[in-house]
């Protein structure tokens, strides 16, 4: 998600989530600008959901969504991080293990 | 039902939904030219419906009915015939008057004792829930604006005119048979 942009006067900007399917996780859609948030589920409705891609849409008025992009390591504790750990082969092992345990 | 009324819901459609596309691509927001442009498809789609109920009964085609006749036989009300692009608040004028009729039309028919033509009536009124919907936020918004309440007293005597065509039907119909009319008998 971008930075907050500008919306034109008496117009606001609501981020629109998509559920795919029942039980999956909601994914960002996309944005529609709208003067109120009756406007803005009709827009949702017919971009995000009139084509049988969504069984739920979330509509957020965007300054309700809170940006974090500080993500502060001063010391380079990069054993905090996960690149080049090759988790899917140690998990087959462990269930492995687990199976003939 | 007769025939004669199929084709008078079903040329409102057809023509509305022509007349409501006008605006695709130009509409005065994005988000708007979707939803409006969205109308119109659903709109020919009904109309599309229609004449394959009534084309059954006369012994033709869907695709006969809706582009084979000349203009002063369609059966569609004036209301929907008007050229009203680029005057948004008249199109929306049009699109409350135009969803109130509808309603009252569509009612009407989910009560017939035709089974067929009851449950179309219940179909297209499962997405004409959504037009209402999108008319009336519009009638709301626009409801102190001078020109929207102008507009609905001069539309609103249109509804039930049927009898006699405006020339901008004709012209409609040039633009909308241009492609079938340009090879005869070809199938698409």
């Amino acid at each position: 998600m971008g930075p907050a942009g500008a919306s034109r006067p008496g117009r606001v900007i609501y981020e629109v989530f998509r559920q795919e399917r029942r039980g999956q996780a909601f994914a960002h859609a996309g944005s529609v600008e709208a003067p109120n948030l009756a406007f803005a589920d009709d827009y949702a409705r017919e971009q995000f959901g009139r084509r049988g891609e969504s069984v739920a849409l979330w509509v957020v008025p965007r300054e309700s969504v809170h940006t974090i992009e500080d993500f502060v390591d001063e010391l380079h504790k990069n054993y905090h991080r996960v690149d080049g750990y090759p988790l899917k082969d140690k998990l087959a092992k462990a269930r492995e293990r687990a199976e003939t345990a | 039902m007769n025939a004669q009324r199929l084709l008078e819901f079903a040329d409102d459609e057809l023509i509305l939904g022509w007349r409501n596309s006008e605006w695709t691509g130009i509409a005065p927001m994005l988000e708007e030219d979707v939803a409006f442009s969205s109308i119109a498809q659903n709109e020919i789609g009904h109309a599309r419906a229609l004449y394959e109920l009534a084309a059954r009964e006369l012994g033709t085609t869907a695709d006969e009915l809706a582009f084979d006749r000349s203009p002063d036989e369609y059966r569609c009300s004036k209301l929907v015939q008007v050229r009203l692009v680029p005057d948004w608040a008249r199109t929306i004028a049009r699109h409350v008057v135009y969803e109130r009729a509808d309603q009252a039309r569509l009612e009407a028919l989910r009560g017939s004792d035709d089974a067929e033509l009851a449950g179309l009536a219940a179909k297209i009124d499962r997405e004409e829930a959504y037009h209402r919907m999108h008319a009336q936020m519009w009638a709301e918004r626009l409801a102190d604006e001078p020109r929207f309440s102008e507009a609905l007293a001069e539309l609103e005597p249109l509804v039930d005119a049927r009898d006699e065509h405006l020339p901008e039907l004709g012209e409609l119909w040039e633009e909308m048979t241009m492609v079938r009319r340009s090879l005869a008998g070809a199938t698409w």
